[in-house]
């Protein structure tokens, strides 16, 4: 079986600091890593290949410097990894970048071995919108299966999949067909750390690049910056709120007993409410 | 176990084992690079000063894509007391020259940098791996490494340890001992953003020009140890170090420390306004000469921090890593390509190479230095400093006194403080250490 | 969306600026849609938030508001159709057929899809829940329009265009994006950010009905089974009128049972930062934050949290914000109401006790008065 694992380069949001004064993001110096969700897919997608066999594509859409992150990917143990890279995908919102990425997983179909499964992370962290993997499910025109918790089981034969979802409400156990998108739901795995061998294999690895036209991207326009209806119009930081807490002084009383009374001064009628509160328990 | 066999393997991707690593791979031997950060310099702290001459034996046109910060223009010296300090300021035109002496840099950035050429040169690096053990035969000789991976036994001819200061492996397989408190400095080290346009007016510089404050004085609280103020692009370096022993003794804490250098009235100018970003400490080998510990045996080579080759009285720690890496590599390389086995006598040829070069020269030259410093710590740091300000603010200030009374004056405050012995006795020490 | 990989450049700025004449066909697109999540016959409250929303929108335009339901048929579908109404809806949309009874992809994008190019909306809302992320990435690309996920603030600016705002690059700094040329301008919105509007008695007014095309044969995914959540209290923490939570300044799991106490005699629900959740010692969906739950409380009590911007921007929308806290310098004391620089391992004990207390206390005065 061929699965196809899609997984972003992101800059590590702990560590992005905005200029006090220029308001512009500082990147310098700011490191990058795997979009912390799309390890649990990668992870899923290698426990699905070590029990019914096969192989695990990683792919990325970056700029060059993304290859870190597919080596790490292949470091972990994965089997293969693509890294598209072309001038034309930059400013991609994530119609653009479905678009690109669908063309993609169609050329490593072609190439390597029919896909059956594509996985891909909840969310970003940097882009954060979760519209990504059902993006390239319809343009493959997969079934997709988003907020995986659990591959139930799966049947090579059959073609179909049995999974657990997450709902709002609870948890739904469908069974689909093949070929399928998933996004996978985070805290699901732990990502494994590859042995000594993996890492070998991994320092060696060449990773596949491809431009658009290597991958058969047929229109251009539909890529990047041009291929993308969403526009970016403004950048800004959130304006701070101007005062800063006002710090309890116990002035002798208990602090707790000075806690409590300057929280129901500010907020006199909080108090009722929260007698009912803990009148319910 | 892995089957493959490697020619080196080189513990450690900082400066030393990047070195060393890259000469070995550019040599053709097939080596293998294990570094435990996330990615080499992930976990490395520098202030931090590059020295190019020896970065240029290594890789000849770095200046064309090394992330290099700001060339330096102008040193400063400074002798601090809390109000106030005495300074030497150095600034040459000269300095801005076509392929300048001295950089600052940000050693992550540099690291990762350095660490790409390793590997361009045919290196396999291998990061977030540790390595936990060093394996030898029955005979005692190194013969490969224990990761924390999976499998994860790795053999080789040669083990070069670059794994810097700590030397935690060296000390596992009992090739040296651990480093004593009072020859390992703890530095602390803080990185603040700032506007580029702000740091150029601020430090009186422009375009790539850089500089260098070094300081010394009350701000280490009579304990052996320095101060740095260190511009990059868009970023000051600071940092302070002590003695991890005198850290011990005083029960001072090096975040104090830092806390008080960075409000000194002549340091806090050159922040205000700043963002904060990077909070890092580290220890520095300040033993000297004295301390080297055996640098090579049967199957191994010790390098860079690890050997505790690091001249502390001028500040150099990352120029001498890269020499002893490049010529342990050299060594190595001459060895092999005699088709020698890795042994002790064939090794002590990296000895040798390292005795003819600045590295051991300039340490043995300042051999006596630290054991000055650190029983004269009250003095050097506490004392002298004082008195110097004190000279210095009576010479300045005019106030009707006349010159005579105030060079009285001095004099009095300087022998009443060590004694004509104890003056002379310092002089005569500070110099002979010096030489 | 905003691919963060663009946002910091600076062209799109001139992108945006050399708007084009929207596109002959898609001048027939006309009002605001907001998708009415019902789930196993509740509606999300999210999306009665957006019908707020979408009235302002609607209002400023000068164009109706329409809620958009599918499901299956019968009671839940037709109360929540009413109650659409009772939210500020002109009109309702609604789909309802057997197959789409329980929610899948297949059929509601279908039939999502459909109304949207029958129908023609300008702007369609949808919640950012599971249900309404997985929807509108499959909408959205059917359709081939623009989607801007993740919103925290909706506006139309003077020529009628939905500019929609939304953090980025971890909430440290927020963006504008607008679909241009393209229809419906799509955005999906977090739960609890947009206030609650306040439900006003309405009878239901126009409904159109749509039919799916499509039957149980065509769609290939099949529910097996639906197993509810049973700790109900779980999903709870977003809704909570008191939330208290703890850091990793708590230092141990041990310690964290304080927060859990306090919690229990406040009737609060309890929460954490999300290294808690790295250390296995709470679970995830107790996370508060960026990268969990955003929360809405009368009243937040955070011990030992530092305040990194990814927790704040889930506790922001807070009414009253109390830190606890040993370090004055505290990041979370920028954007607290009320802070304490205390060990919270010794005051929250305290004030457990002094809450419940003051809280029977309290009863005691109302007896008697
Ligand atoms: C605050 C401060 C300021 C300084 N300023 C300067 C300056 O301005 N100029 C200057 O020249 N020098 C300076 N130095 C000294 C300089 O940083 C060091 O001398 C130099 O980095 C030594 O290089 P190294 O390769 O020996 O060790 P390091 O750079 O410390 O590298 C050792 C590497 O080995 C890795 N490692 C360790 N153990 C293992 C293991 N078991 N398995 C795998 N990997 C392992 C580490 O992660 C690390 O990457 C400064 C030092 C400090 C602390
Ligand atoms: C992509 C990404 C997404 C993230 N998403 C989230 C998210 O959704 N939610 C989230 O919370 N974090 C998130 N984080 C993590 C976030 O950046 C911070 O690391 C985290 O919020 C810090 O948690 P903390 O405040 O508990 O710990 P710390 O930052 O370590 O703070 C502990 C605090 O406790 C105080 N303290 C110590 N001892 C005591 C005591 N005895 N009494 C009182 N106070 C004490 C300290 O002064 C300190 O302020 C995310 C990070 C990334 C990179
Ligand atoms: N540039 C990209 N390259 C590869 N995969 C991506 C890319 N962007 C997003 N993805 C995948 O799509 C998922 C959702 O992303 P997002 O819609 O940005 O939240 C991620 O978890 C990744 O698996």
């Amino acid at each position: 079986m061929h699965i196809v694992v899609c997984i972003k380069q992101v800059p590590d949001s702990a560590q992005i600091r905005v200029h006090p004064v220029t308001n512009t993001i500082m990147r310098q110096g700011v490191p990058t890593i795997i979009n912390p969700y799309d390890l649990f897919a990668l992870e899923e997608a290698m426990r699905l290949r070590d029990k019914v066999g096969g192989e695990v594509t990683v792919l990325t859409m970056g700029p060059p410097s993304a290859e870190d992150s597919l080596r790490k990917a292949l470091t972990f143990g994965a089997d293969r990894a693509v890294l598209l890279t072309d001038r034309f995908f930059a400013g991609a919102d994530t119609l653009a970048t479905s678009y690109a990425l669908a063309a993609a997983v169609r050329k490593i179909s072609n190439t390597y071995a029919p896909v059956d499964v594509v996985f891909t992370g909840k969310q970003t962290i940097d882009g954060d919108t979760a519209q990504v993997g059902p993006g390239v499910c319809k343009r493959l025109n997969f079934l997709q299966l988003t907020y995986v918790s659990k591959i139930v089981s799966i049947d090579l034969e059959g073609r179909t999949i049995e999974v657990e979802r997450r709902s709002e409400g609870g948890v739904q156990v469908l069974r689909s067909a093949l070929p399928c998108l998933i996004t996978m739901l985070e805290g699901t795995n732990e990502v494994r750390r590859g042995s000594m061998q993996n890492a070998l294999n991994a320092a060696r690895a060449t990773v596949v690049k491809w431009s658009a036209q290597d991958a058969g991207v047929e229109d251009i326009t539909k890529c990047g910056l041009r291929g993308s209806p969403t526009v970016v119009k403004r950048v800004f930081a959130p304006t701070p709120r101007a005062e800063k807490a006002a710090l309890v002084d116990p002035a002798g009383r208990p602090p707790a007993d000075a806690l409590i009374e300057e929280i129901f001064k500010l907020r006199p009628k909080l108090e009722a409410d929260m007698f009912e509160l803990a009148r319910g328990y | 176990m892995i089957e493959e066999r490697f020619d080196a393997i080189v513990v450690g991707a900082g400066m030393s084992g990047n070195a060393a690593a890259l000469t070995l791979a550019k040599r053709g031997l097939k080596v293998l690079q294990i570094e435990r950060g996330e990615y080499a310099g992930s976990k490395n702290v520098q202030g931090a000063i590059l020295y190019a001459d020896m970065l240029e034996k290594l890789v000849p046109n770095f200046r064309e894509d090394a992330p290099l910060e700001r060339h330096l223009v102008e040193q400063r010296f400074w002798i601090m007391d809390n109000k106030s300090h005495t300074g030497l300021h150095y600034r040459s035109e000269d300095f801005n020259e076509e392929r300048p002496n001295r950089y600052t840099i940000i050693r992550s950035q540099f690291d990762r940098w350095f660490s790409s050429k390793v590997r361009e040169a045919g290196a396999i690096v291998l990061c977030e791996t540790t390595v936990t053990e060093l394996v030898k035969d029955a005979y005692g000789k190194v013969i490969g490494v224990i990761t924390d991976r999976q499998d994860g036994e790795v053999h080789a001819d040669v083990v070069v340890l670059a794994e810097g200061v700590n030397g935690l492996l060296g000390t596992r397989a009992d090739l040296r001992e651990r480093p004593k408190p009072d020859n390992v400095a703890l530095a602390v080290k803080e990185m603040h953003f700032l506007p580029r346009e702000t740091i150029e007016a601020r430090f009186n510089i422009k375009g790539d020009e850089g500089v260098v404050i070094e300081a010394a004085g009350t701000i280490s609280a009579g304990m052996t140890g320095m101060g740095f103020v260190y511009a990059n692009k868009e970023s000051v370096s600071l940092g302070i170090g002590c003695l991890v022993s005198d850290f011990q003794k005083t029960g001072e804490t090096p975040y104090d420390l830092l806390e008080r250098f960075k409000n000194h009235p002549s340091v806090a100018p050159l922040l205000e306004g700043s963002e904060v970003k990077e909070y890092a400490a580290h220890l520095i080998p300040e033993g000297g000469y004295n301390a080297i510990p055996n640098l090579y045996g049967d199957g191994w080579v010790v390098v860079g921090d690890a050997a505790q080759l690091n001249n502390a009285m001028h500040r150099e720690g990352s120029n001498l890593a890269m020499t002893s890496g490049r010529l342990a590599a050299e060594a190595i390389f001459q060895v092999k390509s005699r088709r020698d086995p890795m042994t002790k006598e064939n090794l002590e040829l990296y000895k040798k190479m390292l005795d003819d070069s600045f590295v051991i020269k300039d340490l043995k030259k300042y051999k006596d230095m630290p054991a000055l410093l650190h029983t004269q710590s009250q003095n050097f740091f506490l004392t002298y400093p004082q008195l110097v300000s004190k000279a210095l603010q009576n010479f300045v200030r005019v106030d009707g006194t006349p010159k005579k009374e105030k060079e009285k004056t001095t004099l009095k405050q300087w022998v009443a403080a060590r004694s004509w012995t104890g003056l002379f006795g310092d002089a005569f020490r500070f110099a002979r250490a010096w030489r | 969306m905003a691919e963060p990989t663009k946002t910091p450049t600076p062209a799109p700025a001139s992108r945006a600026a050399a708007k084009k004449e929207l596109p002959e066909h898609f001048k027939a697109y006309k009002h605001v849609w907001v998708f009415i999540e019902m789930e196993r016959g509740h509606v999300h409250p999210v999306s009665w938030e957006l019908m707020g929303s979408g009235r302002k929108l609607a209002d400023k335009l000068g164009v109706d508001l329409a809620a958009v339901l599918i499901g299956g048929p019968g009671e839940a579908l037709n109360a929540a159709v009413a109650e659409s109404f009772c939210y500020g809806a002109d009109l309702a949309y609604v789909c309802a057929d057997p197959v789409l009874t329980d929610y899948r992809n297949e059929p509601y994008s279908r039939a999502l899809t459909d109304m949207v190019n029958t129908y023609k909306p300008e702007i369609l809302l949808l919640g950012a829940s599971t249900l309404g992320r997985d929807l509108a990435g499959a909408v959205a690309t059917t359709l081939l329009t623009g989607l801007t996920a993740d919103c925290t603030e909706l506006e139309v600016d003077s020529d009628g265009s939905l500019a929609a705002t939304r953090p980025t690059f971890g909430g440290s700094l927020l963006c504008t994006i607008y679909t241009l040329n393209f229809r419906p301008q799509m955005a999906t919105v977090r739960p609890r950010v947009m206030p609650m509007p306040e439900r006003v008695e309405k009878p239901i007014a126009r409904v159109i009905e749509h039919k799916l095309d499509m039957t149980e044969s065509d769609i290939i995914t099949k529910i097996l089974a639906f197993v509810p959540d049973r700790d109900k209290a779980t999903s709870n923490l977003a809704f909570a009128d008191v939330v208290v939570a703890g850091g990793l300044g708590l230092g141990s799991l041990e310690n964290y049972q304080l927060v859990k106490h306090l919690a229990s005699v406040l009737g609060a629900e309890y929460g954490c930062s999300r290294p808690l959740v790295q250390k296995g010692w709470v679970s995830a969906d107790r996370q508060i934050g960026q990268t969990g739950k955003t929360i809405r409380p009368k009243l937040y009590i955070a011990a030992g949290i530092s305040g990194a911007i990814q927790h704040r921007v889930g506790v922001d929308g807070s009414d009253l914000i109390v830190a606890i806290n040993t370090d004055k310098n505290a990041p979370i004391f920028d954007f607290a109401h009320l802070a304490i620089v205390t060990d919270a391992i010794r005051l929250l004990p305290a004030l457990t006790e002094a809450f419940r207390k003051r809280l029977s206390a309290h009863t005691r005065d109302r007896i008697a008065s």
